[in-house]
């Protein structure tokens, strides 16, 4: 769809077959470095990736490598116990990130939307949290989030102190099975609500033909049915793509919860990023690592097509004049 | 895929007459009240900042008692200062600029290259090249990594700096779709002018595009370099000396091996916010490109 764009119309080209050669030798010349990096790094790896996932094989250990076909692909549906649990519980925080951060931020996109006196400086504010390294974020929530000392605690000691006269005893977070993995949810709600996705919807937002409002509210039309039938059907492709980005990202989540919680207490949040990192990187068993890449990318891709094959029930393209 | 509805949206934006409120608390809610809600969500939003804040301002013990100051009892700037003497890092703050610096511009350099290529040029094999270089976008990184991760081992590479310099001087795929989105928006008569003037391939790139393409090299840099910067998992495999380390990772050592068992947790906090400043500070600097940038990659996609 994209490439159908390039064909402009050319003025000169094409009628001069000298020139034709000419412009063919500098394509390739400008792109020789990313034909090289496609090949040396991505498409090579990918090839040598497949293979590698039909190997036991640790990483310097050539000589014990041994073909086992399938065997990694069993190992990971029916021996490793931690396959399944990291799976289910990586689905559990995506099913709740992606919701409550793509809602977010288009509350967020809508409220900036309703330009207030001093919406730079909101959005400015609201965004800040996006910029924050993910590494920073996680030792400052972290920080923020300890059980005796952290300010969420205290917070809810004193709210405790002031409705009842005793105070509330706050969760463990991460030091507990059951908060620590709302407590990774909260940093990601934390730096989405604001981030990216507020942006690229507040853009849509504003994109909306003002006539469209006018006439629903001549119609009769209430705020509400307003934004039911006219905002939400407008933003609808950009909510499907920021779902979608959203639901990657959520997916692959792991600097957070390798700081946070080095997937603890108890595998509470040992998510499937930590699952592949931890045989990967830290157990060197490549061809396992390798076949948990790849049933991740699977994972990804039926859940993409999902969602495109039942975003046609409900993704409204203006363009297409239905 | 949006793409159609592009080109007649973003003349509406400039002359919109009154507007008839599309959020449903906007005629619940007085506009008072939408501010009330802009600031308890900004509010909510920075408490984490304002923790890390008076937490580096704090010393060693008071940042664990109970109850909280809630402003540091004598502000302890010097936190900032103690910073550069923990372990090694004055060297991770060196490694993280020197590192982020030399993968943007390669970055910059092999994409837009290609990114012109894709724009300007017709040849064989481009659609199905062109393809290929979107479909890249779709793979989860660790499918890359794990391979990837392998040939740098195999080329002895491993501790080095090559591995997180090296392969970005060959290009991105989704910088290559940034910059060819650009160039296609700039006239093609411009390059047909300069050729009938006796300009080559390259030469109408470097003084025809360029100099018009300031907005989406600031882009790039700007997303590109904060990416690097807080670049986390790739460094962290790829090395194992803690003098060598970024930013990113070296703040570990603040909770991993504090030394002494004093608690280091004001200086980590300090730490933390002097590696989120620079972002931060970038993003000021550049703030409308980068939005630009975020809604171009964003909306085409």
């Amino acid at each position: 769809m994209v490439t159908r764009a390039a064909a402009v119309p050319r003025a000169m080209v094409g009628t001069q077959g000298s020139l034709r050669r000419d412009e063919v030798f500098w394509a390739y010349a400008f792109l020789t470095p990313w034909l090289i990096g496609l090949a040396v790094f991505i498409v090579g790896p990918i090839l040598f990736s497949l293979g590698m996932s039909t190997f036991n094989y640790t990483l310097g250990r050539e000589a014990e490598a041994t073909f086992i076909g399938l065997g990694n692909w069993v190992r990971a549906f029916t021996k490793d116990e931690l396959f399944w649990p990291s799976l289910g519980r990586t689905f559990l925080y995506t099913a709740v990130v992606v919701p409550c951060t793509v809602f977010g931020a288009l509350l967020t996109a809508m409220l900036l939307n309703e330009r207030l006196r001093g919406t730079t400086f909101y959005r400015t504010v609201f965004f800040m949290p996006h910029l924050t390294p993910i590494v920073a974020a996680a030792y400052i929530w972290l920080w923020l989030l300890s059980p005796q000392y952290g300010a969420i605690n205290e917070g809810i000691w004193q709210l405790g102190v002031a409705l009842t006269g005793t105070g509330f005893k706050g969760p463990g977070w991460f030091s507990s099975t059951e908060w620590a993995l709302p407590g990774l949810m909260l940093i990601a709600l934390w730096g989405a609500i604001g981030g990216n996705m507020m942006v690229i919807f507040l853009a849509g937002l504003q994109g909306i033909p003002q006539e469209l409002y006018e006439v629903a509210a001549i119609d009769g039309a209430n705020s509400w049915s307003r934004f039911r039938h006219v905002t939400l059907p407008m933003i609808s492709p950009t909510l499907f793509f920021n779902s979608i980005l959203a639901c990657v990202a959520a997916f692959q989540t792991f600097e957070s919860a390798f700081i946070a919680t080095k997937g603890g207490p108890a595998y509470a949040t040992w998510l499937y990023g930590l699952h592949i990192y931890r045989n990967t990187f830290e157990l060197f068993d490549m061809g396992y690592g390798a076949t948990l890449a790849w049933i991740l990318f699977i994972v990804l891709s039926v859940f993409t097509y999902i969602q495109f094959r039942t975003s046609r029930a409900w993704v409204f393209y203006a363009g297409e004049g239905r | 895929m949006v793409d159609h509805a592009m080109p007649a949206r973003a003349g509406m934006t400039a002359k919109q007459p009154l507007r008839v409120a599309g959020l449903p608390v906007g005629a619940i809610l007085p506009r008072s009240g939408l501010h009330l809600l802009a600031v308890l969500l900004g509010i909510v939003l920075m408490l984490p900042f304002y923790w890390a804040l008076i937490s580096s301002l704090k010393e060693g013990p008071e940042v664990r008692r109970i109850p909280i100051d809630w402003w540091p009892q004598v502000a302890q700037w010097h936190n900032y200062l103690d910073v550069w003497t923990v372990r090694f890092f004055a060297n991770w703050v060196f490694n993280s600029v020197f590192l982020t610096l030399v993968a943007t511009a390669g970055t910059l350099v092999s994409s837009s290259l290609a990114g012109y290529a894709f724009a300007r040029f017709r040849f064989p094999g481009k659609d199905l090249l062109f393809t290929l270089t979107l479909a890249t976008l779709m793979l989860p990184g660790y499918v890359l990594l794990i391979p990837n991760y392998m040939l740098f081992w195999k080329l002895g590479w491993l501790n080095t700096y090559l591995p997180l310099t090296v392969p970005f001087w060959f290009g991105s795929a989704f910088f290559i779709f940034l910059f060819r989105q650009f160039f296609m928006t700039i006239p093609i008569d411009l390059d047909d002018a300069a050729r009938i003037d006796g300009a080559g391939y390259p030469r109408i790139f470097w003084s025809i595009l360029l100099p018009l393409s300031a907005p989406v090299f600031a882009t790039a840099a700007i997303i590109e370099g904060i990416n690097q910067w807080n670049s986390f998992l790739r460094p962290l495999i790829i090395l194992n000396k803690p003098e060598m380390f970024p930013l990113s990772v070296g703040l570990r050592y603040f909770v991993v091996n504090p030394g002494d068992n004093l608690p280091k947790d004001h200086l980590l906090m300090a730490a933390s916010i002097m590696m989120t400043l620079p972002v931060i500070i970038l993003f000021f600097i550049g703030q409308r490109q980068f939005v630009r940038g975020v809604v171009m990659s964003g909306i085409k996609g």
